[in-house]
């Protein structure tokens, strides 16, 4: 189901966006791209605050923008929130007259019930009092942010709302924003660069370069697209669900099951059944051509080679099926040779490491 | 002491001075805010033509003023035709004058108030669903306040202490036109400096109150 269409195009003295989009009317759609591709530009677009000499945006059944019959409608009767860059919190304001601003503004705006929720969910029900310069960086954020949904919004844009902050603080907001998504069922657009918020955030990934789409989709076809910056990058990685199976107390190792096998990873206990997002980097991932003997730390896993592709710095990326998910491994160009590798070939997989993300 | 014709002119001074101020900052407020938001051309001619009154000697001002305001320059004329008494040498034109004399004391800290606003303040209104007036009203304003104090304390100074425009203009008509800075003058003229020393004084005191009121609020910031 589509949530959001969006053409755009605008000339700026130096840059070009041109834009044709459609995103999905769930979860948390991240926009990514070098700084310059445009990525900010386009979700100002999307929530009115330029305007591009051709544009078109409708938002689920609301027409929001068409130029072609001279229709715009303004950012302040756009039913969106947004949080920019730098939290932009009202200096004369206390905290509490911050997010009283918008949601005094609006028909039906978020009920106290709610509004409660999300001062509990951000944890900033003790600063209501303050002024934003009493404020650290990461509370100013979480209060931008609580400020932003207070209006109620159907969709949320957020313009890498963690850049500003050190990598304490960024630590202490990520888990709000997949929770806030998940309790609010909020649709979400948000840009960044990061590679760690794009795995542990991303349902669906845009990427973007010199202002156009290069690819969109699913965060995992994207994530091992080989044909893509992402997956020749140093820190290409790729993602997985998986569900706790059991945890083993002595050697405190969860055993997770995914539909390509099982694995096993130190962590502390996770109650059996919970579903879990795993981020694999794809430098984690070893191949062999034999099959795991048994007794193994570790055991590997078959899987598919489906495509590879040489990279510039003596590695060579790999994509692989097991299961129905899809790796990436990353090896030496040497090692890949070595191998001597075919496509569709059986090799066997070895994770040594996966992170937990959600 | 002060007499009654000092009393009267420091009254008439001050109806002058306030009324001045307020209209400033009506006419200041969205002439401020224009040339802190617009990139056009006209920008640069706009800020000179505000700047004007800094440089000029008051009596060009006022010798321009009387030429059009009177009854043969165009808006005398327009004015007669319309049944209206001409502006110079009344109170009305005492303030047209004074509003333009003080124009660039109001605009110009205004101006750099708004200028220095951080625009993403005003987007950020915008999001949270208020008009482009209504963000301005709630979050350009009191963010400005500074600068807008600055501008009310310094035209309404300014204007108690012109002279030549209100000479040229306004001439020397007791209770209409002659505000202290005139009355003083009349008091040399007559010899008279025990009197223009308590007008004088005043003047000091209250220049020094001002510019000290000044310091004190910019040091708050």
């Amino acid at each position: 189901m589509v949530m959001l269409t969006a053409h755009f195009q605008l000339k700026l003295e130096a840059f070009e966006l041109q834009v044709q989009l459609q995103l999905p009317a769930t979860g948390i759609s991240v926009i990514t791209g070098a700084s310059g591709a445009g990525k900010s530009l386009l979700l100002r677009c999307i929530a009115g605050l330029e305007s591009p000499q051709i544009g078109y945006c409708q938002f689920k059944d609301e027409l929001w923008q068409d130029s072609s019959r001279r229709l715009f409608l303004a950012v302040y009767q756009r039913p969106l929130g947004y949080v920019f860059q730098e939290a932009c919190l009202f200096p004369h304001l206390t905290v509490q007259q911050n997010i009283a601003y918008g949601r005094k503004r609006v028909a039906l705006p978020q009920a106290q019930a709610h509004l409660e929720l999300v001062l509990a969910l951000l944890n900033i029900k003790h600063l209501l009092h303050r002024k934003p310069a009493k404020l650290s960086g990461g509370e100013k954020q979480r209060v931008a942010i609580a400020r932003a949904l207070a209006v109620n919004p159907k969709l949320l844009l957020m313009d890498e709302p963690l850049a500003s902050l050190d990598q304490a603080h960024k630590h202490e907001i990520l888990p709000y924003l997949r929770r806030l998504q998940q309790e609010l069922a909020l649709p979400i657009v948000y840009v960044t660069h990061s590679p760690r918020e794009i795995t542990q955030l991303a349902d669906y990934l845009v990427l973007m370069e010199a202002g156009k789409v290069l690819a969109s989709g699913a965060l995992q076809a994207v994530l091992t697209r080989l044909d893509l910056p992402l997956a020749q990058s140093q820190r290409a990685s790729s993602v997985i669900q998986a569900e706790v199976l059991a945890y083993d107390a002595e050697f405190e190792l969860l055993q997770l099951k995914f539909s390509g096998g099982i694995l096993s990873l130190p962590h502390t206990e996770l109650a059996k059944g919970n579903l879990l997002r795993l981020r694999i980097y794809a430098r984690d991932v070893s191949l062999s051509l034999q099959p795991p003997r048994l007794l193994e730390a570790s055991p590997s896993l078959p899987a598919q080679v489906l495509a590879w592709v040489d990279h510039s710095s003596g590695y060579t990326t790999l994509s692989l099926q097991v299961g129905h998910e899809q790796l990436l491994a990353q090896l030496t160009r040497k090692a890949a040779t070595l191998l001597g590798l075919k496509l569709g070939q059986t090799v066997y997989a070895e994770i040594k490491n996966a992170a937990i993300l959600s | 002491m002060l007499t009654l014709e000092d009393w009267t002119a420091i009254a008439l001074t001050l109806k002058l001075a306030s009324l001045t101020t307020f209209i400033l900052l009506l006419i200041a407020t969205p002439l401020a805010w224009h040339l802190a938001q617009t990139q056009g051309w006209w920008k640069a001619p706009l800020n000179a033509l505000v700047a004007l009154p800094l440089v000029l000697p008051p009596t060009v001002l006022g010798f321009y003023l009387l030429v059009v305001l009177g009854p043969k320059g165009w808006v005398g004329q327009s004015m007669q035709a319309l049944g209206l008494e001409t502006l110079p040498f009344s109170f009305t034109g005492l303030l047209v004058a004074s509003v333009l004399y003080s124009l660039p004391f109001v605009v110009q800290p205004i101006q750099a108030a708004f200028s220095s606003l951080d625009r993403r303040l005003l987007e950020a209104a915008l999001t949270l669903r208020a008009h482009p007036l209504d963000a301005f009203f709630t979050v350009a304003l009191p963010l400005s306040k500074q600068g807008f104090l600055t501008a009310i304390v310094l035209g309404f100074a300014h204007t108690v202490g012109e002279f030549g425009v209100v000479l040229m203009i306004g001439g020397n008509i007791s209770g209409e036109t002659r505000v202290v800075s005139v009355q003083l003058y009349n008091h040399v003229e007559a010899m008279n400096y025990q009197a223009a020393h308590s007008l004088a004084a005043l003047l000091v005191l209250f220049a020094f109150s001002v510019l000290l009121g000044l310091y004190y609020l910019n040091r708050g910031k």
